[in-house]
């Protein structure tokens, strides 16, 4: 146990100086490490507890997705069935289906025909599943039914998804915060990760809003009071206003040009009021839709929604031909800035809702760093002086050891590009307990061998053989609790699984070479005759 | 330079005449504990049971509490507690879950907001909806399982199949006093106290594998003596690292329980309980002395007793 070649000597050197060198660039400025290759731009990433930062977790509203999904399919079966001229009644939305009854007397074998073009596979031709994105049936009394699978909800909350993370990440890159993390969290959330943040309100505002932009016509043949206690026409809907008292308006419900053809949208000032207001452009289609409308409009008020409320109604006073506008709406600078962002950045495919929140004010993360540290110290100095009083030079050995351990750890954690979180910190004090522990099995084991007889180097070689086999089995058990630790944990307590982790290696492979390469050489100078243990 | 001696060389301890006092008292703190934790309960955080978490800090002085709790139980959110938390000037608020879905919850951090004013600073605000804090219970629960499923596992690859039982009755012991003690103590249970008990479990385990290690290799080594002899030697030759381990593992925890902060004070204080006072006792006074009644090396006691019959 005590013989190394000396080829093992110069790989378990070289192994503990690379990984500590890795270490390196944490206690550098961050301006020197910049101008450095990127493969060695490797540290240490402070967790959110520690610099500070808002964790939030957003779920895409699924009942939402497939409301809109049994809207459009009624749509499509209203279509379908007008233009091949088959006469119904009845058609619904009911639960996870559309119905419709075909009349009596009509084709219901061409009906079927025209429904079933409804029914398309999913996920196209390429990666055809087998599950089709809707389930056509038919009951008596011609009544046909048709459900849509669960598989085809999942893709499109997936797509919704992937959509949003793009838009998201334009958002919040608008508020010029420094590396934001934005990612798929399971299959219907985003998990928004934004350090270094005040006051997250601002941040929630702009991730909460859909940002669904439309121009409607207003329908002045009623005043909308009136068609509030009575009957509101068929092709109308009644929306309130966004800001101020609530007022009614009676607005056509057909979308005259919608949010998607804005190519930009700016913050500005009104010349002659002076209020904040927001300008936008439309690109070439939308230009030509505003101008035909505002062409054949000129008089009639029209509506501006956002998120079904409307934010104004302004009269069209003149054509609108060069494809710009500015909407006006009792705006802030800070809210006119918002509504810029997010028209730019696009409308959400759903509704985004926030299930957990979690934000560290830059206050509590600077006391806790330096808590932290603190308490390390502390931690690091009381367990070197008790090995130091309690084995003397090996306990010196032991020290130096445990020292190396933790400047490994730093190095994985920061080839890893990991995070540092409080509990990690937490994880690492521990580890100098686990590490220490390895020596200890070490040194009790040679000093029973030096009691049952043996001679010093034979005790110590002996000693090794045996502790190891135990420091394995021990340290497997608990890297298993760190293990299921990592899987199942979220944010700080992955951050201490981490660390324990990779901390039960970095303290296995310590107690193996280089505790032992110590020891080595320290009995191959001394030749010592007795074991100062 | 002489060294530090904690524990004498060559002790003969006789822990496994303890076992008759031993177990009937571990029995009875386990069904103390189990009792607390269903007539007590346990005070569960806001990872598990949703809600708000608010710890501010008052820029001006101390922190009026008195005048904080009417503004905020004026908001009409259900219940409010209020926490001193650390110095003076800083208080922990909880609100309860809000009935009305995420988004409910969101409205009443900015009522809370609202109401205390600007001469705060937020130090930290956490929000748990509904769904998520099921979920993260349930994904704990399911954690702590999947983590004893696999150390009695590889326990039982490594050793034979009443070791690894042993090693889990102790363990599951150890989890149970120290979910007592949480209960006792109303220390808020949420993610952090999961990670306390995986570490607990973990530490506890090092512990047992060690004592058995040692147990195995005597099992080898006399095969004639008797197994409350074998396990005897066993403890006693471990103990000085016992000892020693647990020594320096109080010293690491309690620089985290002193300079630590607030923020992982119930995660070290669970951990001392857990680690340095049942963990020590559970791998001596349980783990080992329950080898005997689990079977280990049944045939050596028949030779022994009749040697002891002797005259």
């Amino acid at each position: 146990m005590l013989y190394f070649t000396r080829w093992k000597v110069v790989a378990i050197l070289c192994t503990v100086f690379a990984v500590c060198l890795f270490a390196f660039p944490n206690f550098l400025p961050t301006k020197m490490v910049d101008s450095w290759p990127k493969w060695a731009q490797r540290h240490v990433v402070l967790g959110l507890d520690l610099q500070g930062g808002s964790h939030i977790l957003l779920e895409v509203d699924t009942k939402a997705v497939r409301k809109e999904m049994l809207e459009t399919l009624r749509d499509d079966v209203r279509r379908v069935l007008r233009e091949a001229r088959i006469g119904y009644t009845g058609l619904v939305v009911r639960g996870n289906s559309v119905e419709v009854r075909i009349r009596e007397g009509q084709n219901s074998g061409q009906a079927q025909e025209k429904l079933q073009t409804l029914s398309q596979p999913l996920g196209g031709i390429l990666s055809a599943t087998g599950h089709r994105n809707v389930d056509i049936t038919s009951e008596p009394n011609n009544l046909y039914r048709l459900t849509l699978t669960d598989p085809a909800i999942l893709e499109r909350v997936r797509q919704a998804v992937d959509q949003s993370i793009q838009i998201i990440e334009r958002r919040v890159n608008e508020l010029g915060t420094v590396e934001p993390l934005i990612q798929r969290e399971g299959s219907d959330r985003i998990l928004v990760q934004v350090p270094g943040l005040q006051d997250p309100t601002r941040l929630k505002q702009l991730l909460g809003k859909t940002a669904k932009l439309d121009f409607h016509m207003v329908d002045s043949s009623i005043p909308a009071q009136q068609a509030l206690q009575g009957h509101v026409p068929a092709e109308d809907e009644i929306l309130y206003s966004a800001s101020g008292p609530k007022t009614p308006y009676l607005v056509e419900k057909r979308v005259l040009v919608s949010g998607a053809d804005l190519t930009d949208a700016q913050p500005g000032f009104d010349p002659r009021t002076s209020e904040p207001v927001v300008n936008f452009r439309f690109n070439t289609s939308g230009a030509r839709k505003f101008a035909k409308v505002t062409q054949e409009n000129v008089g009639k008020p029209f509506a501006i929604v956002l998120d079904n409320q409307v934010i104004s109604a302004p009269v069209i006073r003149e054509p609108i031909l060069g494809g710009s506008g500015q909407i006006s709406g009792s705006f802030t600078v800070q809210s006119a800035n918002d509504l810029a962002i997010l028209l730019r950045a696009g409308a959400l495919p759903a509704p985004l809702t926030i299930i957990e929140e979690r934000t560290v004010g830059p206050g509590l993360g600077a006391d806790s760093i330096a808590q932290g540290k603190i308490s390390s110290y502390v931690g690091a100095a009381m367990v070197v002086l008790f090995m130091f009083a309690t084995y003397g030079l090996f306990g010196l050995f032991a020290n130096i050891a445990v020292a190396i351990n933790v400047a490994m750890i730093f190095g994985v954690l920061s080839m890893l590009n990991a995070t540092l979180t409080l509990p990690g910190i937490a994880g690492i004090v521990l580890t100098v307990g686990i590490a220490v522990d390895s020596n200890v099995l070490i040194y009790e084991r040679i000093r029973e061998e030096v009691r049952a007889g043996r001679t010093p180097i034979n005790a110590i070689d002996a000693g090794f053989s045996r502790a190891l086999a135990t420091i394995l089995d021990s340290n497997i058990t608990t890297f298993i609790a760190a293990a299921v630790l990592f899987y199942i944990g979220t944010g700080p307590v992955r951050g201490f699984a981490v660390t324990l982790g990779i901390g039960i290696i970095t303290t296995v492979f310590t107690a193996f070479t280089l505790t032992r390469l110590i020891v080595a050489y320290w009995v191959r100078w001394r030749r010592p005759q007795r074991v100062p243990i | 330079m002489r060294l530090l001696r904690i524990v004498p060389d060559d002790t003969k301890f006789d822990f496994m005449r303890f076992r008759r006092i031993s177990f009937p008292i571990s029995a009875m703190m386990s069904i103390l504990a189990i009792s607390l934790y269903f007539f007590h309960g346990l005070n569960f955080g806001i990872d598990f049971k949703g809600g708000t978490l608010i710890e501010i800090q008052t820029k001006a002085g101390p922190a009026d509490l008195a005048t904080m709790r009417a503004s905020l139980s004026a908001l009409g959110l259900g219940e409010v507690q209020l926490q001193q938390f650390g110095a003076p000037n800083d208080v922990l608020i909880r609100v309860a879950e809000q009935p009305g879905g995420d988004a409910a919850q969101q409205l009443a951090v900015n009522k809370v907001r609202g109401a205390l004013g600007s001469d705060i600073e937020y130090r930290r605000v956490e929000v748990v909806g509904p769904r998520v804090s099921g979920e993260l219970l349930s994904y704990g629960i399911i954690g702590l399982m999947l983590a004893i499923l696999g150390i009695l596992i590889y326990l039982w690859f490594r050793f034979e199949w009443q070791f690894a039982l042993g090693a889990m009755i102790a363990n599951v012991h150890d989890l149970v006093l120290t979910i007592g003690f949480m209960s006792l103590t109303r220390i808020d249970f949420d993610l952090t106290s999961i990670a306390a008990l995986l570490t607990i479990l973990g530490y506890s385990l090092n512990d047992t594998v060690v004592i058995y290690d040692r147990i195995r290799e005597m099992l080898r080594r006399y095969k004639r003596m008797t197994m409350a002899d074998l396990l005897n030697i066993s403890v006693n030759a471990t103990l000085s690292r016992s000892i020693i381990t647990h020594v320096t593992v109080t010293l690491a925890l309690l620089a985290l329980l002193l300079f630590g902060g607030q923020a992982i004070h119930s995660f070290t204080a669970t951990m001392m309980f857990g680690v340095v006072l049942v963990g020590t006792y559970t791998s001596i006074f349980i783990a080992a002395p329950i080898l005997i009644y689990l079977g280990v090396g049944t045939g050596r006691d028949q030779p022994s007793r009749s040697e002891s019959d002797r005259p």
